[in-house]
């Protein structure tokens, strides 16, 4: 087994035959812009390695298997869940998180629209709506009603604001004029 | 009152959510963390003969396996006790690990405790156990011959029948017309999206904090210090942000205690937090159970007899079923009732509250069986519904403290545009879409806590206020409410109120639950306000140097912190230059509120609404989709427009869900739940929803506490499904009785 030091070139290179683990090895990843390495097994998810390894536990666990979308980030700008996610196969991705979406003083549009049409109520699943809904809009889909609809049924509210959270995205698409905002840039 | 109060105002807690900034229990960063799994039992009956931790406690990181065999004694036998109380609240009257017995599948039989949640989930894995399994009960067709009728249920605070009214027998027996009904419910679960989570602190002086997912601070500190065997004074629980609830983390359940005892075994702080296969092992269900209904009615549609009888599965501790029966029994002026609870036992944890508890199943089947005597009279069944209004309570004759449903069902009508439908079922067609209306009552009683509430309201020397109250949020916008309530009580703007929750160092408020919870805690801090603003008029009026001095006190109003004479408001000064005159640094009141419960009353208090529905069925396929929802509720005083239409949507979508989707099915031969995951039990998704229209009817409620608030946390669910049932009647001509309604009911 090659350490940390020996392999740091070569994850830059897909299909590495570096053999890492099972016990902890550094793993190094990009955060909404800031590196960060972290000593974890190589099982760790994404969602673990953010909440419990970086403290950035705006992303949320909601099932841990991949069905409710509260754990939605985007890795190089794609939506995944970050539960299903290893931590370590997102070395040289970008990951970004909810506490990204935003300069920290203005909200993002998305975000001032949830909060304006009241599109959650305990808030656990809002971020994970938020990065889907962005998202969305960002890839260019056709933002009517049905479309909607359709793109944002991966994140479940438990609390069933979703008449709200079609509100709060139909309210971004208009503020943004046609073919919606490139949000995610 | 001040506009304020009712006003669409933002969450106050909005930007932490969307940011995520806002902390929920399960995500405080703490040093020395050690992580905690539960291991479930296998097997839903039967003893531990055998359990071997060796390969687990070897494992990587781990620090300590507990089992029955070596996890302290708890001090008490919990007692299963409603939260509502403001007691201990535990869910059930068993708790686990201190024997072999296994009673139900999911019982916790050992908990492991590793420095990474990783670790300690792969070395739960490792932990053998052997089982000399005994035949088990998991479905009520299993033991419904053994079925028994219940002195009390619910912790005891319910009789097992309902008084009867008149002579049901013989109302039946002379009616022109009965219907003999039964409904069948599949159990339920209420999955908040946050699994519950509990993190353990204790320090030098064996002292415990506890980070919990609850609907009650309180009741979580209480049920915790009986189980350990401390006073009070040594728990502190902190719950700020909860992630939803809907009944899950009403009552206390093992988990949160056996992180209590696992972190002082390891010396260190432990967080536990349950997957979500065991959300559904571990904090209970809405039962699955059985009801009939037996409707006397003459030839006008006129209630003569109604009998509502039930039976539950529950657990072989508790005599727990959801009180199905209160609402239906004072819906209509029925003059002859009866109505009673069965229960057979099982190997199931004790159920619990889901949201709508009781009114949910007990609705649906009241309503259900109304539209089935609308169209075997042939009358509307709004017009059915009007003919059996109750001016009085049917139960004790007292006037209702409020009412509107009369408005209710106007209003519904209208927005839903009920007017001229055509009652004939199976006739209107789009495509291959079969089109249906129907509509159902909502009721829901106002409930309270049986002992005093508290807030403490504490001015700064700038005329800043902070008000407390130990409530959590797990999404009913209490924070944003409670501002708002501060706010008028004290004439100021809302943001210089900031309301503070989510401690048991605060005063004590009960849990929210049942809907009680925007009564129990806006009726102190009005008063809490109120005392505040009326101390610093006196003072202010007592005050040479005051423009306000030697004015009568009742002659003061105060507007945006300005305290002036109502006839002359260019007299006054600000509550900040009274204190800062006088060097006070700050002013402190408590608010205590006694609740008003029914029977000290001459009034009979509930909570009504009527819901209207449209589906459309395909008729090749048997999907059922439904295109509009319309309800309009009655429920006192709004204390935030936005935040209750909110909730009031979420409850209706509740109903939706419970009509065509809930449903956790046991599979009887493993004992077990077989579709325990949120890809497997199915919950609404975007798609599945449709608009919906939400009003309100803002009757005065001088009865029910200070502001009249009757609250919306579960009227919004009530009656959705039996709208939607009865919809899908009328778009099929086919009766569905049981729910959830499936594709294979309509093929």
């Amino acid at each position: 087994m090659k350490s940390y030091a020996e392999t740091a070139g070569a994850v830059e290179v897909a299909d590495t035959a570096v053999v890492r683990g099972p016990n902890s090895v550094v793993v190094r990843l990009s955060v909404n812009g800031t590196f960060r390495n972290i000593l974890v097994e190589p099982r760790v998810s994404l969602l673990d390695a953010l909440r419990d390894r970086l403290d950035l536990t705006g992303t949320k666990k909601g099932c841990n298997q991949g069905a409710c979308g509260a754990c939605t980030v985007w890795v190089d700008k794609r939506r995944v869940l970050a539960c299903l996610t290893l931590a370590i196969t997102c070395e040289t991705r970008e990951v970004t998180t909810i506490e990204g979406l935003s300069d920290g003083v203005d909200l993002h549009p998305m975000q001032s629209a949830f909060v304006s049409q009241d599109a959650f109520q305990c808030g656990y699943c809002t971020p994970g709506q938020i990065m889907s809904a962005v998202a969305f809009l960002a890839e260019g889909h056709a933002a009517d009603d049905d479309a909607i609809r359709e793109w944002m049924s991966g994140n479940i509210c438990r609390c069933a604001a979703y008449p709200n959270i079609r509100a709060a995205i139909r309210q971004v698409r208009d503020e943004a004029g046609t073919g919606g905002p490139d949000a995610t840039g | 009152m001040s506009p304020v109060l009712g006003a669409a105002l933002d969450r106050v807690d909005g930007r932490a959510k969307v940011t995520g900034a806002a902390r929920y229990s399960g995500e405080l960063n703490l040093p020395n963390l050690a992580h905690a799994v539960l291991v479930g039992a296998r097997v839903p009956s039967g003893r531990i003969i055998g359990i071997d931790c060796r390969q687990a406690s070897v494992a990587d990181g781990v620090h300590t396996v507990l089992t029955h065999l070596d996890l302290p004694r708890v001090a008490a036998q919990p007692k299963l006790f409603p939260s509502l109380a403001g007691l201990t609240a535990h869910g059930q009257s068993f708790f686990p690990m201190q024997d072999d017995v296994v009673h139900y599948a999911g019982q916790p039989i050992a908990v492991v405790v590793a420095d990474t949640v990783e670790r300690a989930e792969y070395a739960g894995s490792l932990v053998q156990v052997n089982y000399a399994e005994t035949p088990s009960a998991t479905l009520l067709d299993q033991v419904r011959d053994q079925a028994y009728e219940p002195q009390r249920i619910f912790g005891g605070l319910v009789p097992g029948r309902n008084p009867d009214r008149g002579d049901p027998e013989s109302g039946l027996r002379d009616a022109e017309l009965t219907l003999d009904l039964t409904y069948r419910f599949a159990a339920n679960h209420q999955n908040p999206l946050e699994m519950s989570t509990t993190t353990a602190v204790w320090d030098d002086l064996d002292r415990l904090t506890l980070y919990d997912s609850t609907q009650g601070p309180t009741a979580t500190q209480l049920s915790v210090a009986e189980l350990l065997g401390l006073p009070p004074t040594r728990i502190r629980v902190v719950s700020h942000f909860v992630g939803g609830s809907f009944g899950a983390k009403a009552l206390i359940w093992p988990h949160v205690t056996l992180t209590a005892l696992a972190a002082r075994q390891v010396g260190r702080p432990v967080r536990l937090t349950l997957s979500r296969d065991q959300m559904f092992h571990s904090c209970g269900h809405r039962e699955e159970q059985e009801q009939r209904i037996r409707l006397g009615a003459d030839r006008n549609g006129r209630l003569a007899a109604l009998t509502h009888d039930k039976i539950s599965l529950t657990s072989h501790f508790d005599d727990w079923a959801e009180t199905s029966l209160e609402s239906p029994a004072i819906t209509y002026a029925a003059p002859n009732y009866a109505g009673g609870y069965r229960l057979a036992r099982g190997n199931t944890i004790t159920p619990t509250f889901t949201r709508g508890p009781g009114e949910a199943t007990g609705m649906f089947a009241l309503e259900s069986a109304m539209d089935e005597l609308a169209h075997t009279i042939g009358i509307d069944p709004v017009e059915l519904r009007l003919r059996n209004h109750a001016d009085v309570d049917p139960d004790t004759g007292k006037p209702w403290s409020s009412k509107g449903l009369r408005e209710c069902y106007q209003r519904g009508a209208e927005l839903f545009g009920w007017a001229g439908r055509d009652p004939a079922p199976g006739t209107r067609w789009e495509g291959r879409w079969q089109i249906g209306t129907g509509m159902a009552t909502a009721a829901y009683p106002v409930a309270a806590p049986i002992s005093p509430q508290r807030a403490r309201a504490r001015m700064y020397i700038d005329g800043s206020v902070v008000v407390e109250a130990g409530i959590s949020e797990f999404g009913t916008g209490a924070l944003t409410a409670m501002t708002q309530v501060a706010a008028d009580g004290l004439g100021l703007p809302v943001d210089r109120v900031r309301f503070v929750g989510g401690t048991t160092d605060l005063p004590n408020v009960a849990a929210a639950v049942g809907s009680a919870g925007s009564g129990a805690t806006s009726s102190p801090v009005h008063l809490a306000c109120t005392q505040l603003r009326d101390q610093l008029v006196r003072q202010a009026v007592a005050d040479q140097h005051s423009p306000l001095h030697g004015a009568d006190p009742a002659a003061v109003v105060v507007r945006d912190g300005r305290m002036c004479l109502r006839d002359r408001p260019e007299v006054g000064e600000t509550y900040a230059e009274l204190l800062g005159r006088n060097h006070i640094p700050d002013v402190e009141t408590v608010g205590t509120w006694m609740p008003v419960l029914a029977p000290m009353t001459d009034y009979a208090m509930h909570t009504f609404g009527a819901q209207f529905a449209e589906v459309a069925v395909d008729a090749d396929l048997g999907l059922v989709r439904v295109r509009r929802l319309v309800g309009v509720f009655a429920p006192g005083r709004i204390l935030n427009r936005k935040t209750a239409h909110s909730q009031l949507m979420g409850g209706m979508l509740w109903g939706l869900s419970q009509a065509l989707l809930e449903a956790t099915r046991m599979d009887p031969n493993t004992g077990r739940w077989a579709n325990a995951s949120l890809a497997d039990y199915l919950v609404p998704v975007n798609a599945d929803v449709p608009e919906i229209t939400i009003d309100t009817i803002e009757v005065p409620d001088p009865v029910v506490n200070p502001l009249g608030v009757k609250g919306v946390g579960e009227i919004g669910i009530v009656g959705t499904s039996a709208a939607i049932a009865n919809a899908v009647h009328h778009a099929t001509g086919r009766r569905i009785r049981h729910l959830p309604i499936t594709v294979e009911d309509l093929l």
